[in-house]
């Protein structure tokens, strides 16, 4: 006997409204209990001291400082070079066989394993370069890292301004640099940023690469040639090591809302953005 | 343009060096003898990864059989069955969730997963089990996210004509809009078993790294990445090139799962 | 505009990344890594000695005891840390001072009935002979083994005193001591070993053919797992380095091992 389709239709809302709150459910408690465990412990004196006692007890100054500076040097590098090539793949080549193996090329390397990554920085700029465990080593590996993802999204950003604002600005006896400069750019704004926003949140939330690259220290940073340990991997630390399990979800309170807030950053920025060109 | 061929130098100088110190290592030890090997023993001179190959499999797999049928329900319900005005605030709320760092998911796996299965179902508790349910959630936003999109561009000329047709909402739905946007789910799919193949940390932290082939979901047992990260810091010589040996393995399956889905991509928007 | 902000951006930046190059370079500074079981007492002296020379910063890492080898052997590191019975022979390079010892207690769940285990049992308990507690005299439940990993100096020094261990494929892998503390802690059914300076009151150390890990049955020769821990230097230590490892062996640095959990090292 066929079973009328409307009943089916029940069914079939009822399994995927089910599942779709199940995956809600789950995705929403995990923040909601890390955020009910860590924010008690988060305090202005938490954010701001330093930790004493190897994170027992003090606060989580340097890591907060750490995970500051790290993404900051890896974009510090990798935005110059990946918007360069990003242009330089769309405007200044044809979309041949090659550069869509370049492409493709940086595709795979977004999706490489960020372990591999920690690997090669650690034998390549911590062992073989005499670097140390240090911020450098940790920043240029995180900037290899991001570069493929800040290329893509910046060569779709690029790729999507229309071809009319170029030939306006042609028209109008521009070269192609400064077209490059004062058209494509500002108008390929919005996904360029997407890009250093998704970059800042994999930094963020890196750990195997940092530890093994930019080492686990727990002193301020006064050089790039320092060792700096970022909130990831003072929580991976502290969790694990059983040192402080109230601090650690203090540390992954605050990684949480970090990560929120750049995510809500960029998505402010994003519709800023675009509002403002459609304006 | 001396920038762009600076960073694809430096892209070129980390896939060089890995091959330059990962393929030496297959021909000095035979490729057949270090994928299916099943001893790794490093001190005796033994590395076969059979056992890593299994679990990264059983893992991946377990992630999948997870997330992929709860992330397509999730865009399917999220695209098809519920306002506009909802999706706009869910989706960006999922993506968010994906910003997460892995370590956290570990920990939570690691203090919550791993005792409820201990208990409740036996073995260690540090599982593939466990690590196949934290990687299934860790892909979800993965999966939802790409499978939204690909939904959203089914053209709504599609729905409407099997509306018109007299189909219901969940027929129109399931014979029409889903196997439209199939290239894209697919894509989301091998995607996310990328990621998932490539988590570390989550990974160490609860599936119990024992050396061994897992012969059930209750088992410990090691993943590719999590053998690299447990003995990267201090190995040298034969057993280091074992590593990145290992990391072409990794970086090879992941380029194969890459190309599938950008073929998958290609098919879709081919066909439409 | 637009090009203004960015300017103005990129200007921050490179401020920003010229600062930190810059300056900090005046302070004498080194790097410590290696052995899990030595890192607590590493960083705790590092921050006394600190305190009284802030013109110095030290820096540690852990990784385990190879690493601490390695990273001396390469340069990554100043000092490495090393808790070995015996040094490798890659090792043999390296200046070697013994700053302290220290005994490796077997730990169990404090819900484990089990107080007392031969060291004859210990070799079947970790080779996977032993897989049920009742053959200790506890219950029917079986018995998980959690070990470091390979390049551990607590490990390498634990299967050559027991001797004849190869380690059971089944047991579970953590990477440091501390780890292995939580994952005993957690688990009723487990059994470990650790550094003695790091129990506390989540685990239960077991007597080993009658004795405890305590210093006084180290010291009178009975426990017999104990090692020297060792700090590694790629030829004779550079002056600042030197200045610590003295300090590590005045009264002040001793005494402070000694008072939290290791031995000293004369």
């Amino acid at each position: 006997m066929r079973v009328p389709p409307k009943y089916t239709q029940v069914l079939a809302v009822t399994l995927l409204g089910g599942a779709t709150l199940l995956t809600l459910v789950v995705l929403v408690f995990i923040i909601v209990f890390v955020l009910t465990k860590g924010l008690p412990t988060v305090s202005a004196s938490f954010l701001f001291t330093v930790p004493r006692d190897m994170g027992r007890a003090g606060g989580i100054l340097p890591t907060l400082i750490g995970t500051v500076l790290l993404p900051l040097l890896a974009l510090v590098i990798a935005l110059p070079l990946g918007v360069g090539t990003a242009v330089y793949l769309t405007e200044y080549t044809r979309a041949t066989r090659v550069t869509r193996m370049l492409s493709f090329g940086a595709d795979c390397l977004a999706g490489i394993p960020s372990i591999i990554f920690g690997l090669f920085g650690f034998i390549f700029f911590v062992v073989m370069l005499h670097m140390g465990w240090c911020l450098l080593a940790g920043g240029l590996t995180l900037a290899i890292m991001i570069l493929p993802t800040i290329i893509r999204t910046s060569e779709e950003a690029i790729r999507a301004v229309p071809n009319a604002y170029r030939e306006v600005s042609f028209s109008l006896g521009a070269t192609r640099w400064e077209t490059v400069l004062k058209v494509v750019l500002p108008n390929a704004l919005p996904g360029i940023v997407t890009g250093i926003m998704l970059g800042i949140a994999r930094c963020i939330g890196e750990t195997a690469a940092v530890i093994f690259t930019a080492g686990s220290s727990l002193r301020m940073p006064t050089s790039v040639f320092d060792s700096v340990r970022t909130m990831s991997v003072h929580f991976y630390i502290l969790a694990r090591e059983g040192i402080s399990n109230e601090n650690a979800y203090g540390t992954a309170a605050v990684l949480i809302i970090s990560v929120l807030a750049v995510n809500l950053v960029a998505y402010g920025l994003m519709h800023r953005f675009i509002s403002r060109r459609t304006r | 343009m001396l920038v762009a061929f600076s960073a694809l130098a430096s892209l070129l100088l980390i896939a060089v060096f890995i091959l330059k110190e990962g393929v030496p290592f297959l021909f000095k030890y035979g490729p057949l003898n270090f994928l299916l090997g099943s001893i790794w023993d490093p001190q005796a001179g033994q590395f076969g990864i059979y056992p890593m190959i299994v679990a990264s499999l059983w893992v991946t797999l377990g992630a999948m059989a997870i997330g992929a049928p709860l992330g397509i329900a999730g865009a399917i319900f999220l695209n098809e069955f519920v306002p506009r005005s909802v999706l706009r605030v869910v989706k960006p709320a999922i993506e968010l969730l994906a910003g997460i760092p892995s370590v956290v998911y570990g920990f939570l796996g690691v203090m919550v997963l791993a005792p409820f299965i201990r208990a409740h179902l036996g073995g260690p508790g540090l599982s593939v089990l466990a690590a196949s349910v934290i990687l299934g959630i860790m892909v979800l936003p993965t999966v939802i996210s790409i499978s939204t999109d690909a939904i959203g561009a089914v053209p709504n000329s599609y729905r409407e004509g099997a509306l018109a047709l007299g189909a219901t909402r969940w027929q129109s739905v399931h014979m029409v809009t889903v196997k439209a946007a199939r290239s894209g789910i697919i894509a989301s799919i091998i995607l996310a078993m990328g990621r998932a193949l490539g988590e570390t940390m989550a990974v160490i932290m609860v599936v119990g790294n024992a050396v061994k082939v897992p012969h059930s979901a209750l088992d410990s047992a090691r993943t590719l990445t999590a053998n690299i990260a447990l003995e990267m810091g201090y190995a040298t010589g034969l057993h280091r090139e074992a590593l990145f040996a290992t990391g072409v393995v990794l970086f090879v399956v992941i380029m194969i799962l890459n190309a599938l889905a950008t073929s998958a991509i290609k098919a879709g928007s081919r066909r439409s | 505009m637009l090009q203004r902000w960015m300017g103005w951006m990129g200007l921050a930046f490179l401020a920003g990344a010229l600062a930190l190059s810059g300056c900090g370079k005046q302070r004498a500074a080194f790097t410590m890594a290696g052995s899990t079981a030595f890192q607590p007492f590493a960083e705790k002296l590092a921050d006394q000695y600190m305190a009284v020379h802030p013109d110095v910063a030290i820096t540690v890492q852990g990784g385990g005891s190879a690493v601490g080898v390695q990273a001396a052997l390469s340069g990554a590191a100043q000092i490495g840390m090393a808790d070995l019975v015996t040094l490798p022979p890659e090792a043999a390079a390296l200046k070697n001072v013994v700053v302290a010892r220290d005994g490796i207690a077997i730990v169990v769940s404090p819900k484990n009935p089990v107080t007392q285990l031969t060291l004859d049992q210990v070799r079947r308990i970790f080779n996977g002979e032993i897989r049920t507690w009742k053959a200790l005299g506890g219950e029917d439940t079986p018995v998980r083994v959690v070990s470091r990993e390979a390049g551990s100096g607590t490990r390498s020094s634990f299967e050559q005193i027991v001797g004849n261990l190869k380690l059971t494929s089944e047991a579970i892998i953590q990477d440091s001591n501390g780890t292995i503390r939580e994952t005993v802690a957690n688990d009723a059914n487990s059994i470990g070993y650790l550094s003695h300076g790091l129990l506390n009151d989540r685990i239960k150390a077991v007597q080993v053919d009658g004795y405890l890990c305590t210093e006084e049955s180290i010291m009178a020769g009975h426990y017999r797992l104990v090692r020297p821990i060792y700090l590694l230097t790629r030829g004779e230590p550079a002056p600042t380095s030197k200045a610590f490892l003295d300090y590590i062996l005045s009264e002040e640095g001793q005494s402070m091992i000694h008072s939290n959990g290791l031995i000293r090292a004369k």
